[in-house]
Parts: structure tokens; sequence; C-alpha cells
């Protein structure tokens, strides 16, 4: 009860944050829902079943691609495309997940990497369909999903809302159904749970899918909502962005994404309008995170006893 | 290239094989080695004089930096295989940024310490190239050698095999580590400092490298360092084939997936069955 | 002569030089406590690691309620019905007890888990106990819950790898009441270092040694064994 009204609470006043920020905060704000959207997927596999996946950037741009190339050469509405870019995303980790979830561990980490790394090279391979390193911008006609502009800033913090908001309530309805304890146990301990008649190959593949899919979605609507769709977003960087709002917020709580992606998003803000340090400030935030507080924010005040009930 | 690669992926090797690391950074002691090549040879008037001083100097900084890195970092995380990755990760990231603050964000050529050029009958070649793969030969003996026969080489075999009874005999690991980092990270800056005459530095260019190696001590065998060294050559060689049939996007793109397909189902490499 | 649930021929498993397992036949009877036992280090643990299929036989065929599970992953097994303790306890220590059960009962798609639950829990004692975090469990208590998750999966052949180890002189009574209260519904074969235990709930007994049986039978005919008495129950026990 107490979990479910500080989620509502938490919507409420993003909602409320709709009609009081100034346009600045406002448009970042729509930007970092939809990336902790991509960060929630991410926790699902890392923080809750213990996947540290190193290659989510090929689901985001799975979904990111998916969605702008049928607009930009099939002349797709907004609508289908990012539907079909979040199945992309769903699809991409599954076919990943079929090969990668052979291995585990320091194995897992690296063959995510090498697949997300062949997926960026696929994408400049085929630059000439995709753009490239250049990308490019995704026409305005591809921008309206049911009579709403994406490309306006209103309609689009709204749309952000909404698709954090399911997003959300999808994730801890989840991780509170009995498939979400399983997914913990095998965190906790596979062999375990195998002597419990839990396969544990098919629960993770199902929950990289799952991952897969909050990956897409979030790739799709980031590329429709903001009009860019490029390369860049299948790099190295952007798989470790969702590693770093996990643990900076909390791994395994279901607020930690959104925590993490506001504070990791405008400590480099912050960081990049002074020096030009950002890389410092990510690296940085990476070591002081693994050394200090590997359960991160929330993640340790719940191990404090402070907020036990946080699911 | 395939002797260069050799010599930055049996660093990687080295650290992984006796310390379970897989150090993420290692591309960035590369771009260390190569941009402080650069530094140094400005610095010093007389070519030929500046590359030598960089060959001495370079790996021992970067050696300086990575046995820094590993006690203050990597040890603290009790060389938690996941952890020590992301903490990589992050170190890599400083180092980046380290370079584009204090060097910028262009590429900077350094001249060859000679320019040679070997005429045969059927096509020239380079001396400088000729050169770096009798240096890169050299040094890989060289740590060998130090591996198989030297009293520290036995230690660090023997921490490899069994961290804590080496720790039993008297063997202080926390030393060791730090050693082998640092002697991993100055293989990848020796390696650097011989390839800037050839390839541009570039506060990013530890990528490739990175990833290279990655592929070499893969599918090698992680740790063991015969197996690297037959992979570099492998694919030193084939790099020059492969790169004859595709592009070489096409080319890395192939080489990266292959990579991935080994780990999945070979993990103990393609040559590594008895590392 | 009861049917046979459980049938394994000739199972080897060796790890280098070493023949852990060495062609063993064994055959459990449906609805009977099927005592293993045998010095440390004969093998035991690996043989119901073959059977439970947490291992693969180098050779040898295992039948289960008359399919070849040979091949079957473990978790494939577990859904068939043999369920498996393990000697060094490994529950989820840093879940609560509920969940730790809850795990074990949610296998059986139950509708209303928490009284399931609570049912499981009683079970072994540990209803009390639900919300503490098992990691955080008195070591007996921690064998209790081990045991309690293998009982929660409902299984027709139960394996328990020394579930009394550690165990109080008190909890072992209350052991015992419970093992004899699964037969015949449920088929034990039981692992077990303590003879009194043995001996008071075996219905028929195996002995191993060096990965090889050296005896196989009832009680009394196991305590006449003369091999028996050399090998494994010592001189203390053969003037009997
Ligand atoms: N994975 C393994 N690798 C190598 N040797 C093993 C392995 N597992 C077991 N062994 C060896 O096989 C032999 C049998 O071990 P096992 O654990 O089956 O004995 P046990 O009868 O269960 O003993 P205990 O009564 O001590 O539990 C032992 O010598 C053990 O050291
Ligand atoms: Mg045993």
């Amino acid at each position: 009860m107490r979990a479910l009204s500080l989620h509502l609470a938490v919507l409420a006043l993003l909602l409320a944050l709709h009609f009081v920020l100034p346009a600045y905060h406002h448009a970042n704000l729509a930007r970092i829902m939809v990336l902790a959207v991509f960060a929630m997927g991410y926790n699902i596999a890392f923080g809750y079943t213990g996947l540290l996946s190193l290659g989510h950037a090929l689901f985001l741009s799975a979904g990111m691609f998916g969605a702008g190339l049928l607009i930009q050469h099939f002349g797709l509405t907004a609508a289908p495309a990012l539907l079909i870019g979040t199945l992309a995303g769903a699809a991409m980790a599954a076919l990943t997940g079929l090969l990668a979830l052979r291995t585990a561990g320091v194995s897992l980490m690296i063959v995510t990497l090498m697949f997300a790394q062949a997926g960026y090279l696929t994408l400049l391979y085929f630059g000439a369909v995709t753009g490239g390193d250049e990308g490019f911008p995704v026409p305005a006609a591809g921008r309206v999903a049911f009579g709403l502009n994406l490309a306006a800033e209103g309609p689009r913090y709204l749309v952000a809302l909404g698709l954090f908001a399911l997003a959300l309530m999808g994730n801890l309805a989840l991780v509170r159904s009995r498939f979400g304890r399983v997914m913990v146990a095998m965190r906790e301990n596979e062999e375990r749970s195998r002597m419990l008649g839990y396969n544990p190959f098919a629960v993770k593949l199902g929950v990289m899918v799952l991952s897969g899919l909050y990956a897409g979605a979030a790739g799709a609507f980031y590329g429709v909502m903001f009009g860019y769709v490029g390369a860049t977003f299948a790099t190295i960087p952007y798989s470790i962005l969702p590693l770093l709002y996990v643990l900076l917020g909390g791994a395994g709580v279901t607020l930690g994404p959104l925590l993490g992606a506001v504070l990791m998003f405008y400590l480099i803000d912050l960081a990049s309008s002074h020096t030009t340090a950002q890389l410092a400030v990510t690296g940085g935030a990476l070591l002081v995170l693994v050394l200090f507080a590997p359960k991160g924010i929330l993640g340790s005040l719940r191990e404090r006893g402070l907020a036990s009930w946080l699911p | 290239m395939a002797a260069v690669l050799a010599l930055s992926a049996v660093g990687l090797s080295l650290t992984f094989g006796v310390m379970r690391v897989v150090n993420v950074a290692h591309g960035e002691f590369f771009m260390l080695g190569a941009v402080l090549a650069w530094v140094v040879v400005q610095a010093v008037p007389s070519a030929p004089l500046g590359f030598v001083a960089a060959l001495i100097l370079c790996p021992l900084v970067v050696g300086a930096v990575a046995a820094l890195a590993d006690t203050a970092i990597l040890k603290r995380l009790n060389y938690d295989p996941e952890a020590t990755i992301v903490a990589t990760i992050g170190i890599s990231y400083i180092l980046q940024q380290g370079a584009l603050s204090f060097f910028g964000p262009d590429a900077r050529a350094v001249e060859a310490p000679f320019s040679l050029r070997l005429q045969f009958p059927w096509f020239g070649y380079s001396g400088y190239k000729l050169f770096v793969v009798i240096a890169a030969g050299l040094v890989l003996l060289a740590v060998w050698l130090f591996m198989t026969r030297s009293r520290a080489g036995l230690v660090m075999r023997a921490t490899q095999v069994d961290r804590n009874t080496a720790r039993a005999f008297g063997i202080n690991v926390d030393r060791v580590y730090a050693g082998t980092f640092a002697l991993g990270a100055a293989l990848a800056a020796v390696a650097a400092v011989l390839i800037v005459p050839i390839q541009q530095a570039h506060y990013l260019m530890g990528h490739d490298p990175l990833l290279l190696s990655f592929i070499v001590v893969i599918i090698g065998g992680l740790g063991s360092i015969r197996g690297t060294l037959i992979a570099a050559l492998l694919i030193g060689l084939s790099d020059g084939i492969i790169s004859m049939f595709f592009t070489p996007t096409l080319a890395k793109i192939v080489a990266t997936l292959a990579v991935a397909l080994v780990l999945v189902f070979r993990p103990q490499g393609l040559f590594g069955a008895r590392a | 002569m009861a049917s046979v649930i459980l049938q394994a021929e000739g199972l080897k498993r060796h790890f280098g030089g070493l023949k852990a397992v060495d062609g063993v036949d064994l055959a459990l009877n449906a609805g009977e406590i099927h005592a293993l036992i045998g010095p440390n280090g004969a093998g035991k643990t690996t043989l119901v690691s073959l059977l439970s299929g947490r291992q693969v036989p180098d050779a040898g065929a295992i039948r289960f309620d008359g399919t070849d599970i040979t091949r079957l992953p473990a978790h494939e097994r577990v859904r068939r019905g043999i369920g498996y303790t393990f000697q060094i306890t490994a529950i989820y220590a840093g879940l609560s007890v509920f969940d730790n059960l809850a795990l074990a009962v949610q296998r059986g798609h139950t509708r209303d888990l928490s009284r399931a639950v609570t049912e499981a829990a009683a079970r072994v004692g540990l209803e009390d106990l639900l919300p503490q975090i098992a990691g955080t469990l008195s070591y007996g208590h921690q064998r209790l819950l081990e045991i309690g998750m293998g009982l929660a999966l409902h299984p027709r052949l139960l394996i328990l790898d020394e579930p009394t180890q550690g165990f109080a002189a008190g909890e072992i009574e209350g052991f015992m009441a419970l093992v004899r209260g699964l037969v015949p519904a449920t088929t034990v074969l039981l692992i077990e270092h303590n003879m009194d235990v043995v001996m008071a709930l075996a219905e028929r007994i195996t002995v191993l040694d060096q990965g090889r049986v050296l005896a196989s039978g009832l009680p009394a005919e196991i305590r006449a064994n003369r091999a028996v008495q050399d090998a494994y129950l010592g001189g203390s026990h053969a003037g009997d």
C-alpha cells in the first residue's frame, strides 16, 4: 500500500511539474523520463535478475531505428512506428539473449558489449539507409500520433509522462508478481533456483526480452519525440548510461532509475556548463559508486532499514 | 600490425590471467602511451633521441598510473570481477578526459625516428615498420623469458594459480597485482609508442586497440599467453587478407561477431584448451 | 514386491583419476525410506547429484517412474517430482523466509499463496519466522528451511543430503516424525551419518564405499554384514 501510494505520488508530482517548470527544465524532464524508461529496462535485467549487460545500446537503437527507418523510408505514421520500434527492441534482445545467455558474469558482459559494437558497426555499414554517424532527422509528418504533435513541447511532455507511468507501474507489478520473485531468486542463487524446478535460461531469456521491450520503447519514443535518429545511440557510452543511472539511483529498486537519471542528467549538465569535463564526471561517478555506494541511493536507504518496504 | 597487436594483447592477457581482471581501460593505457610519446618527442629536440626517450619514459609513466589505479581502486573492490569492470570503465572515461583536457581533441603525428626504405626486388617496405616488428618481437621475447624464467615471473604464476596459497607462502599478493597491472599497461604503452609514427595520437584512439586486443585475447583463450601470441599473428595476418575482400567496416563486424560467438561456444578460446 | 519408482544402472562419475561414483546400481521402491550411508568421501553426494541432474553421469542410465531421465536437465527432473535438499545449506540468504518458501510453493500454481506458504512453514516449525531474512536465522533454522523448501515442492521422491547435520538432539525427534509422515505418499532417499536416525527410519539401506555399492538390504542385514562393519561401522558396532 505504502509503495503504491509512493509511486502514484511520484507520478502526480511529475504531472504537476508539467504546469510549473520553466521551459528549459520542462524539456529536460521529458528527455529524462524517456531515458529513465531505458534505465528501468536495464534495472529489470541488472538490478533484479543480476544480468550485467554492457550492450543495451543495441536494444535502444533497435527501437530508435526500427521506428525511425519505417517513418523515413516507408512513410509510416508515428503510432505504428512506435509500436514496431518497441517490439524491435524486444526482438533484438531475444536474439542477443539466445546466444549471450549461454554465458554468465564477465563473459556475459563482454559478449553483450561485442554484440552491441557489431550492431553499431552494422548501422555504419548501411550508412546509405541509416544515415551512418550523421543520422537523420525524423520527418515532421511522422511525429504525430493520435492527433498529438510530439514535436510540440506540451504534448511531448505528457506523452513522455504517459510512457513513463506505464513503464513504472508495469515494473512495479512485475517485481511484485511471482515471476518477479523468480527473477530475484536467479540473482541470489541460480543453482538453488534450478533445484526448485526453474529453468534459469528460460527465466533469464524472458527477462532479457522484457528489458529489451523497455529499451526499445525508450529508443522509439526518444527518436520520434526529439526528431533525431543516429548511430551515436548505438555506441558503448549509451550502454554504460543506464548502468550509471541504475547504480546511482539504486539497483533493484523501482524508483532507482528515475532518481539516477535525474541526478546524473543534471550533474553532467552542470559540469558541461562550467567545464568541458563531462567524461571525467561520468567516470568519476562510476568510480565513486562502485567504491563507496554499490547499492545506490535508494538501495542504501532500503538497506539501512529506513525504507525497507521499497519494492 | 600483428606484432603491435600482440604486445597490447599480451598486456591484457597478463592482467586477466594473473588477476582475473578484465581491464576495459586497457585501450586508454594504450592511448596514454601514444599521447605521452607525442609530448616527449616534442620536448626532446633530436628526433631519434626523443623517440628513444619516449620508448623508455612512456611505459614507466603509464605503468605508474596503472599501479596507482590498482592500489587506489581495484584493490578496494577486492577484485570482484564485475565491479572491477565497472571501475575500469570509469578509469577509461577519466583517462580520456585527461588526454582531452591536456592534449586537445586533435590528432597529432609523431615522426618516425628514421626513414629508411628497404627496396626489395618486387616491393618496397618501410624500414620503420620492419623495426617495429623486430622491436615488438624482442619485447615479447623478454616478457616470455620474464614469465617463465625469472623469480618474479614464478611468483606471478603462483599467484595466478591460487591467490590464497600464494599469500600463505609469504608472497605479497598486493604488490604482485599492482606490478602485473602496471606491466600489462606498460606493454600497451610500448605498443603505442611504436605505433605512433604509423598512426596518429588521439584521445579516442584507445577504442580500436582495445577491441582488437579483446579479440586476440578471447580467441587465444583468456589468460593464455601462448594462445594470445598465436591469435595475434593469425589476426594480424588475416587482417590484411580479410580487408582485401571486405570493406574495413564489414571486416570489423565479422571479426566482432566471430569473437562473441567464440566466447559463447568455446569459452576456453580456440587455442586455450590448456592455458 | 512394491513397484520401483527410481532405478539407476551402472552410474559412473569420475573426476580425473578419482572414481567418485564407479558403477552404481540402485533401485528405490515407491513409498519407502531408503538410507544411503558410507564414510566421508564415499561418493554419496555425487551419486545423488547424478540422480537429481546436478551432474551428468559419464556412463549409466536412470529411470524415474518408467521413463528414462538420464539426459533431462535438473529443473525438468524437479518438475517431474524429484525434490532435492542440499548438504551445504543453499537457501536464499538475502530473502525472507516467506519468499524462500514461496519460491518452492508457487511451483504448484497455488491460488492462495500466503496460506500455502504458512502451511509449508508450519511443517518445519518456522511459521513464526516468516518475515525474517533467511541469512539471519540460526544454523538449525536454516537447515529446517532448506528441508521445508524441499517438502514444499511436494515431490514424489525427496532426496535429503545429511539433513540432521547441525540439529540439536530435540530437533532430531521432530525431524524423524516429519519424515515418517511423508511416506508412503513420498519416497525418501536419505543420506545420513547419524546411525541412530538411519536405524530408526530406514526400511532399506545401501552402503557406498569408494564409489561402489558395498552392500544393500534390510537394516538387520546391513548391521550383520562383515564387510560393512570393517569398512564403515568400525569396531564399535562389531559386537552387535
Ligand atoms: N566437483 C568435484 N571435483 C573433483 N572431485 C570431487 C568433486 N566432487 C566430489 N569430488 C570428490 O569425490 C569424492 C566423493 O565426494 P562426495 O561429496 O560425493 O562424498 P560424500 O560421500 O558425499 O562425502 P561426505 O560424507 O563428506 O558428504 C570425494 O573424494 C570428493 O573429494
Ligand atoms: Mg556429501
